[in-house]
Parts: C-alpha cells; structure tokens; sequence
C-alpha cells in the first residue's frame, strides 16, 4: 500500500550564511546590494526598539515587535521590483520601509491616524488584522495583474499561525488552479501569540504545504538574508510566469506579541538565547566585516543617521494635524450617504453648542 | 422594450455590460457550462471565455477574498455567491475587508465590487438556501445592500451596482426569479441606489416592503383596496442607502405605517425603518409602527415555510390592527 508517510517528506531549507558569518556559496547580491540589505535591517531593529520604548512612554499605541525578523523581511523585499505589490501583516514594518514606507506613516499609523499607514505609492496594502485574509487579497492582486497584462507579482506577508486560517488555504488552492502570480511569504516565527508551532499543524513543515496545493514551496533560513534574497528573486521569477510560490521563513520572534504580551509566561530564557545566537543581525555584519566592507566606524555613523531619521520620522508623525471624526465618516463611501452627512452635521452642531 | 423575467433581466445586464467594460469579470460556483443554477450566467462564458467568466473552486472566502484584492487593483469583478445562507462563509470578506478597504486607506483604495446571490422562501429548497439575510450588511458600514423585486428593477439597479465605486451587496429574490415578466428597456440604464419606489400612492396606510416579500405584498394590497383602504405601497429596492426621505414623507401623509420582510423580525432591517419613524415622525402617527415578517427561529423546513414567511393573511391583519388602533 502506498501510504503517503510524513517521515519520509523531506524538507532541507536554503541557508547561505552561517552564525560565524560564513558563506558557503556565492551569492549574487553584490557588495553594494550586501551593504544595503545590511543597513536596512539595522534600520529595521532600531526602529523595532524605539517604537517599543515609545509605547512604554505613552507615545504611541500597541505596537508588535518584529526583532529576529528582519532578515526574513528585508531580504524578501530587497528582492522585488517597483511594480510588485505586497500584502503586510501588523508585523511587516521592515518590508514596508524597503519598499518606499516612511517613518512617519508607521508611527502614525500606530498613534491612531486616520492617515497612517497608507502606502499605496509604495505598491504596499494597508495592515492586515485579520489573521490570512490578505492572502487572498494578494490572490485576487497577482490575478489583475495578470488579466490586464501587467508584469508584477503579488506577495502576501504573515506568520505561522496564519496557516491555520481557512483564507490560508483557499489562497492556495485558488493559486494552484488559476496559476497567477503570486507568492506567500511565510515568517514562521514560532509563535502565535503564546502558541508554539507545533501546537498551530501537525505537519513537519508549512513548506511542504504547498505540495497539496499543486504549487512550488520551499523553506528557507529565515535568519539568513542571503538565502532569503535569493530564494525570494528566483521565486518571483517563477511566480512572473504564473506558477505560484509558497516560501517558508524558519525564524523567530525575539519580543512579545504585541507590547501587551509577556512571552515569559509562554518561553524558556534558554530557547530565546539558542535563537539569540541566530541573529541575523549579528551574522550579517561578521560576514561584511571579515570583507573588510565594514568596520565599528561605520557602524557609528550608521546608528546615529537611523537615530537622526528615526527622530524626524516621530516628529513628522506628531505634528500631523490631528484626525477628526469628519475624516473617519468621510471615508467610509465613496460619496457620504444621507445618513453620515446628517450624523455629521449633528456633530458640528454640537460643537456649534447648538 | 423586451419582455423579460428577473433571470433574464439579469442576464442580459451582465451581459451588455461586461460587453462595454473589459475589466468586468464573473467569479463563482458552476457560473460557467453550467450557466449558474438558475442560469443567470447562461450563455456567459461561450460569448466572455473562461478567462471573464470564472468558475471557482468551492469556497466562498476566497471568492470574495480574490475579488477585494482584484478590485483594488483596477478590475470590476461580479462575485456570485451561490445562495444567500452560504455567505456566511464570507463574512470576513465582506464586513471587515471589503467594506473597510476605503476607510483603512483614507479613501485611497476603493473596492468596486458586486456580490450577487439568490434568496428567499416558498420555493421548498434545503436548510440554508432561502434566508433573508440584508439586516448582516446593514449593520457593517462600508456596503451598500439591493433587494430588487421586478425585473426592470433588477436591470437599473444591478447596471448601477456594477459601475459604483463601493461594494454592493445585491440579492435577489429566487421566488421573483421567473415569476414575473415585464416589458425591460434593452438600453442601458441605471436607477440611482439608495431610491425607494412608490409603487402606489394612497392615503390610508404606508406599506414598506422590498425583494421577495413585496410578492404577498402586492396581493395583500389587491385585497386591501378591495375593502375600501387607501394604501401607499413602497418599493424600498434599497437597504442600504435608506431612502428615508421617502419613509419619512410618506408616514407624515398617511400617519399610519406596516412593514412586511421576510427575515426573521428581530434586529431586522423592519426595527430601523420603525425606529427612523419614531425619530422623525412620530407626531403625524395615529397609530404604532407594525411589523410582518418571519419569526425568530432559522428559516424553517419546507413544511412549514408557508406560515413562517409573510403571507397575505398575517399582511392584511397587520394593516386592519393599525387601522383598529388608530387614534382618528
């Protein structure tokens, strides 16, 4: 009897770049490229850490850490082009900010702006909240772009515990029939919120998902930014050609959730240490400084322009005028119905004191 | 002019306009060969091709989900859903995607989407196939909701649905699909969303209903003017925009109002209308706001579907109760 056996599914994920800063083959990103992946991931953890001390201040709003992740994210997104569009979680700050997202709309977005957030231009979709349904949103991009034959491919942005979802699901198996170009980027991270992976699937990988589906998956190190460049370029050339792609990215999310989540309820300090010697940060800047393309020097001068933007970003964001409730009604139909004109106008006559 | 029913109306008008927009495209469930199961796409994909008129996988989520992220990226897609009781399936496309795209982007992104699907009772189909289900998307800001209920409203209104900005919900009475035919402009036409319809004028009583139930509706009203009340019926057509200037005129007339829905009665889109009424109007009523529609248990087994949904009867009792309670 030829039972399908999940031992014997065999999964080996990409990797390039080891925890000593080692690569064991050439890449194909150049020195430049090199520098600039780096430099955005600094970038991307600096960030990390001062929106978590902001809303430790009162500054802005909850917010979800993203430390661990930024080679998954910031590889991927090096690897696209101008016309891709991407479909973000709540935890994609680092792909967005590759894409073109400003500082400013980030914080905004977290001080409760009506305007935050909205990347458009950048070929980037408003935060998801919903766990998976941007998968299908994603689904529905890549197939507009092919029906009016426009090159691009779609990419969808979420986490392990996005695989549980039904959306998850439909997304591939509607990909799988209709071949359009689209890729699922997957950060496993571990955790969904305090539930570890193998408690989300009794499945080996997420990778091998793709198989039932009928499309192309692959696992990655989702801590090397090499590997993860390079398997994001080679899946977007797949998907240009309609055949859709689901990556893995085995990484970790070093924080909470959210800044409303304690993870020492859920984790051991000795798993969040294994993975702190994982850090894709840390790995990535032994590599470039064994090359002698960088040195504490300018990783100085680095820290201190990111710290600089960084500032101006949260100035930008808190001197926008303030979001009124005019805005919020404003936005709902293309044209306010009687209904939200007449509820408008109770408001300003309310504050008309009449 | 063309004699047309309701199956037939909506045919035609999908057909004209995906022949006056390439962006146009049809996605759902046996909506192909097989034409949809009550061939409102029938001949579609032999004139479009698959690549305009889809058939999915089974699932509704992802149905609509595809749909969203094709509008927002410049395609007008047409999403059946193959009855309205199935759409539960999609209700996190629907309210918390769809309808919240526009508002999550500061109106930067719109989503021009139409969601078609059949419903209503007294056609004896399964559990789940005949719920009234407009009361939903009523409460989820962001949709607009059409309930048409003769062909010539279902050509206009489905013709402006397609070519609006915002997502539409548009739901269609499968008791109506073929059981009226009328004379239907084969131009194009719109007939602007958020517009009720007098069917009738009258003097006596304001008469709301909309979709499958203005069937019994209409022939309460026959027995009615029979017995010497001036009723004034209206067409709602749509839920959502509430054509409350219409409501509101007409009570202040007449001074007397019944509702007829077929959806169960709590929560309906029936509580609105009445409470509109009381905001608005409440001082030219003679008598209280009354109520027909179905009761508060799932939509039941056939054998009784018959005294569960609004019939002529429990229509024209509920017009002699306000009559009897009016105060002059």
């Amino acid at each position: 009897m030829n039972w399908i056996v999940q031992d014997k599914i065999d999964i080996v994920p990409v990797r390039r770049l080891n925890e000593q800063g080692e690569l064991t083959e050439d890449t194909v990103l150049s020195e430049n490229d090199q520098l600039r992946v780096y430099k955005w991931m600094v970038k991307a953890r600096r960030f990390d850490e001062l929106a978590v001390k902001f809303q430790r201040q009162g500054k802005i709003g909850t917010y979800a850490p993203l430390s661990g992740q930024e080679a998954a994210q910031v590889g991927s997104a090096f690897a696209l082009e101008d016309e891709d569009w991407i479909f973000p979680s709540y935890r994609e700050a680092a792909a967005c900010f590759v894409r073109g997202a400003k500082v400013s709309s980030f914080f905004k977005y977290t001080m409760g702006h009506v305007h935050g957030g909205i990347l458009k231009e950048e070929g980037i979709f408003p935060v998801q909240i919903i766990i998976g349904a941007q998968a299908l949103h994603a689904t529905g991009s890549a197939w507009a772009d092919q029906y009016k034959k426009r090159e691009g491919v779609s990419v969808a942005y979420f986490g392990d515990g996005a695989t549980s979802q039904g959306d998850f699901h439909e997304a591939l198996n509607f990909a799988g029939v209709f071949q359009v170009p689209v890729i699922y980027f997957v950060q496993n991270n571990q955790w969904a919120i305090s539930v570890p992976y193998h408690k989300q699937t009794g499945s080996k990988s997420i990778a091998q998902k793709a198989t039932a589906y009928g499309i192309t998956g692959i696992q990655v190190d989702g801590n090397d930014a090499v590997a993860i460049y390079e398997t994001m370029k080679q899946a977007r050339s797949l998907a240009i050609t309609g055949k859709p792609v689901l990556i893995e990215a085995i990484t970790h999310r070093m924080g909470p959730h959210t800044t409303s989540d304690d993870p020492t309820k859920y984790r051991s300090l000795e798993d969040d240490k294994s993975w702190a010697e994982k850090d894709p940060i840390l790995r990535f800047r032994k590599w470039l400084e064994k090359r002698d393309l960088w040195n504490e020097e300018q990783e100085k001068e680095l820290i201190d322009s990111i710290d600089e933007e960084l500032k101006q970003g949260y100035i930008d964001a808190s001197e926008a005028p303030a979001a009124s409730l005019e805005d919020a009604l404003g936005h709902v139909y293309e044209k306010m119905t009687p209904r939200l004109l007449e509820q408008l106008s109770e408001l300003e006559g309310r504050e008309k004191g009449q | 002019m063309t004699e047309m029913n309701m199956v037939e109306a909506i045919n035609f008008t999908l057909k004209q306009e995906m022949e006056a927009d390439d962006d146009i495209l049809l996605l759902g469930e046996d909506i192909g060969k097989n034409g949809g199961v009550f061939r409102t796409t029938e001949t579609l994909v032999e004139t479009f091709g698959e690549r305009r008129v889809v058939d999915t996988p089974l699932a509704e989520s992802a149905i609509v989900g595809t749909a969203v992220g094709m509008a927002i990226r410049g395609l007008k897609p047409v999403a059946e859903i193959q009855f309205l009781g199935f759409i539960y399936e999609t209700m996190d496309q629907i309210s918390a995607q769809a309808a919240r795209v526009r508002f999550r982007s500061a109106g930067s992104l719109h989503v021009p989407l139409v969601i078609r699907a059949p419903y209503s009772g007294g056609v004896k189909t399964p559990e789940l196939h005949s719920d009234s289900l407009e009361a939903l998307f009523m409460h989820s800001a962001g949709l607009k909701v059409i309930m048409p209920s003769t062909p010539r409203d279902a050509k206009g209104l489905l013709c402006a649905a397609i070519n609006d900005p915002d997502p539409v919900l548009f739901f269609e009475p499968l008791k109506l699909y073929r059981g009226v035919r009328e004379e239907v402009e084969e131009e194009r036409f719109t007939i602007e969303i958020g517009k009720a319809n007098v069917v009738k004028e009258g003097d006596d009583i304001t008469l709301i209903s909309w979709g499958a139930a203005m069937a019994e509706t209409k022939k309460a009203v026959q027995l009615l003017e029979d017995s010497n009340f001036s009723i004034e019926l209206i067409d709602l057509r749509t839920i959502v925009p509430l054509d409350e200037e219409i409501i509101v005129h007409s009570v202040e007339k007449t001074g007397r109002c019944v509702i007829v829905h077929e959806a169960v009665k709590s929560a309906g889109v029936g509580a609105e209308i009445s409470a509109i009424i009381n905001e608005k109007a409440l001082f030219y009523l003679s008598a209280p706001v009354l109520r027909v529609t179905g009761f508060d248990s799932p939509y039941p087994v056939a054998t009784v579907e018959n005294d569960w949904i609004p019939n002529v009867n429990r229509i024209v009792n509920q017009i002699k109760q306000v009559w009897e309670l009016s105060l002059n």
